[in-house]
């Protein structure tokens, strides 16, 4: 068993005893080992040039990355909250983003950028964000969000192996929770980056969810049982490209879909997925995809934040509402 | 007692050092050292020569319609002639969007060059043939990857410097700011070479910056020079003396060029809103390739012979201009689809799909026929 922040440290590990292409950039991720400790240990042994502490610059971490990937690395950067992300934008979604399509496949960057994400855990303003839109809406970006520990460790050991750029989301939420890691590639339980996985399966309706969200609707899953409601919970894993065919295939069974993410609601994944459920399952439909958000809002002050996330109540009373219909 | 806040020394006034005065005499100073020879020269008046007919034929491309816009080069033909051919084959350039007469140096085609500009691609070379990046278009955003390049020329023990091209405007970016910190921190090889063509769109220099950017170096720690950017020889000889003291591993290094933006920022800008007529004919008696004309005539360096065949040569190049741009076909929209990325992605490949499907639902004449 190990934490989330355990195993996200292990595949590090391992991506850079596999290849020495690959570099870790970041603020405070050398001898502190990284706000959260993903980084703990790295530099000890591997050096100070393979885990570079970066300028507090989070443009030219992002910037630089592009040019060292240029040169033939394989960057993978850390942004230290997902707050500190938006001075990165424009070399993100104008540079990163574009570069292969602006040469017709010539220039490949395989740059990593992990973002800890999300709420939950009582942090200060621009600590607790859920920006995942922003990147799934710019084509040249694979944007990918784990929800455990295995998922955590294979996730980013494929990541840096992609040759496209991956924003690579943790739920900071699920950092310390434990979970077996995989010892090997085994396709049972490791999946490839792009593919959602059946976290839980059932029959009566479809919740459709990702990173720090999925725990909250397994145990929503898990209440609804003892009610006699089949919950099906789906754990998107790649928020781009999305992996359509499981999706449509489940509410295509279960007919009826909840999105739960703790992103605003108003051009969220979540309506991207009630479009593309309702223009593929449209006569197998037995209610609206509904959502289950946080409320349009800024992200409100900490003491505040569990009446903004989505808990297991809010889930079940949407569920509910579907059910009704 | 009033708090007295720390007074900073005044802007010290420094001329740009200067190997050829604008009435074609030779200057000569041990501390930029530089062989002038008649070949030499002649190469760069060749090199500029077409740069600035290639750059013209373009201009007329785009008045004609054929071209969607294009941003002149005019006037600073010597500061990019200048510092591309004072460093290596092997060392990589960042451009900005402007820098024609470097890209042409590079060995990047006329096709290559507009096919941007008529709309046909999103830039028009393979950045690894030529070492020469694409064009890019959001001020100062090349300047952290040719940081992070030369952070990797750093690790790979390389005897290769970065070169990377911006302009005054850009010089106001946080990238900027971000990329001289960060690659004095690293020591990175990189020499950011900035064109201060005087003008940002409508806004000059002088609004652009209280201190000028070869001084604002110094607080960054990059060594720094400014030169004459309408003097190809001592853009060439303090090019070539900042590059060295790069490789000699001194640590990155700032040139600013003063030049001058002969025409408006593009072909949608109109300069006479801005800026006067008096101060382009000013520029004018300053430009670079009719002040190395005057000292090719002076030492008698070049012959008829030799202005003959490179107006020839200019003709062939602007009719070549003309003939590949009107030859420029964009890609099939169909084709796009799968250059977003490297791997694969079902949704993309899907989307495609929808596009040719909806392409093949037109019933054509022939078809019917």
């Amino acid at each position: 068993m190990m934490t989330m922040v355990q195993a996200l440290n292990s595949a590090l590990r391992a991506v850079l005893a596999e290849d020495d292409r690959v570099l870790v950039l970041g603020q405070d991720i050398g001898e502190l080992g990284g706000v959260f400790r993903v980084t703990d240990g790295l530099r000890k042994d591997f050096g100070a040039d393979r885990v570079v502490d970066s300028l507090l610059a989070e443009s030219s971490i992002v910037g630089t990355a592009i040019g060292l990937a240029l040169r033939g690395y394989r960057p993978v950067c850390e942004i230290q909250f997902d707050g500190f992300v938006y001075p990165a934008f424009n070399q993100i979604v104008s540079q990163l983003a574009k570069l292969h399509a602006r040469t017709r496949g010539r220039v490949r960057l395989p740059v990593v950028i992990r973002i800890p994400a999300g709420g939950g855990i009582g942090a200060v303003e621009h600590h607790s964000e859920s920006n995942e839109a922003y990147f799934a809406h710019t084509a040249g970006l694979r944007v990918v969000y784990c929800s455990d520990a295995n998922d955590a460790h294979w996730m980013l050991r494929q990541a840096v192996r992609s040759d496209d750029p991956v924003i690579f989301y943790e739920p900071k939420r699920r950092y310390w929770a434990k979970a077996e890691v995989a010892a090997a590639q085994d396709p049972a339980r490791v999946l490839p980056l792009d593919r959602a996985r059946v976290a839980r399966p059932g029959r009566d309706l479809t919740l459709l969810s990702y990173g720090g969200m999925i725990q909250v609707c397994l145990d929503a899953a898990e209440t609804a049982a003892s009610e006699g409601h089949e919950l099906e919970v789906i754990d998107l894993r790649s928020l781009s490209p999305l992996d359509t065919p499981t999706l449509v295939a489940s509410v295509i069974r279960t007919r009826r879909a909840v999105v739960v993410h703790e992103a605003p609601t108003f051009l969220g994944l979540g309506s991207e997925l009630a479009a593309q459920i309702t223009e593929r399952c449209f006569y197998h439909l037995e209610a609206p995809v509904l959502r289950v958000g946080g409320y349009n809002l800024p992200y409100p002050p900490a003491r505040l934040e569990d009446h903004y996330l989505p808990d297991i109540d809010r889930v079940l009373a949407a569920v509910d509402r579907a059910l009704a219909f | 007692m009033p708090l007295k806040y720390p007074t900073h020394k005044a802007e010290v006034d420094v001329e740009p050092i200067q190997l050829l005065s604008p009435d074609g005499e030779l200057v000569s100073r041990e501390d930029v050292p530089i062989d002038v020879t008649a070949e030499l020269c002649r190469d760069f008046y060749r090199r500029m020569t077409l740069a600035r007919r290639l750059d013209t034929q373009a201009l007329n491309l785009q008045r004609q319609g054929e071209l969607g816009l294009w941003l002149q080069c005019w006037g600073q033909e010597a500061a990019q002639v200048g510092s591309v051919t004072a460093i290596r084959p092997e060392d990589w350039v960042f451009p900005s969007y402007r820098d024609h007469a470097a890209a042409l140096c590079r060995g990047i085609t006329p096709a290559e060059l507009l096919s941007q500009w008529r709309g046909c691609a999103a830039s028009g070379w393979d950045p690894y043939r030529y070492r020469f990046g694409v064009y890019t278009l959001v001020l100062a955003a090349q300047l952290p990857h040719a940081t992070g390049f030369a952070m990797g020329v750093l690790r790979d023990g390389a005897d290769e410097i970065v070169l990377t091209y911006f302009g005054d405007g850009a010089s106001s970016e946080g990238d900027a700011s971000e990329s001289f910190n960060w690659a004095a921190t690293a020591q990175a090889p990189v020499l950011f070479f900035c064109q201060n063509n005087q003008w940002a769109i409508s806004t000059p220099s002088a609004a652009q910056t209280r201190t000028a950017l070869h001084q604002r170096a110094a607080g960054f720690g990059l060594t720094s020079y400014l030169v004459d950017g309408n003097d190809v020889l001592a853009v060439h000889a303090v090019t070539r003396l900042a590059a060295a003291g790069i490789r000699a591993g001194n640590g990155p290094a700032l040139v600013e060029a003063r030049t001058y933006r002969m025409g408006g920022h593009s072909t949608s800008d109109d300069p006479r809103r801005y800026r006067t007529a008096g101060e382009l004919e000013q520029w004018r008696a300053l430009d670079p390739i009719d002040r190395l004309r005057l000292l090719l005539d002076r030492r008698d360096w070049a012959d008829g012979a030799f202005y003959d065949a490179l107006a020839r040569e200019a003709d062939d190049l602007a009719a070549d201009v003309r003939r590949t741009c009107l030859r420029l076909q964009p890609p099939a929209l169909a084709e796009l689809f799968d250059e977003v990325l490297a791997g694969p992605s079902a949704p993309l490949a899907e989307e495609r799909e929808e596009h040719l499907a909806y392409l093949g639902g037109f019933v054509t004449e022939d078809a019917t026929a």
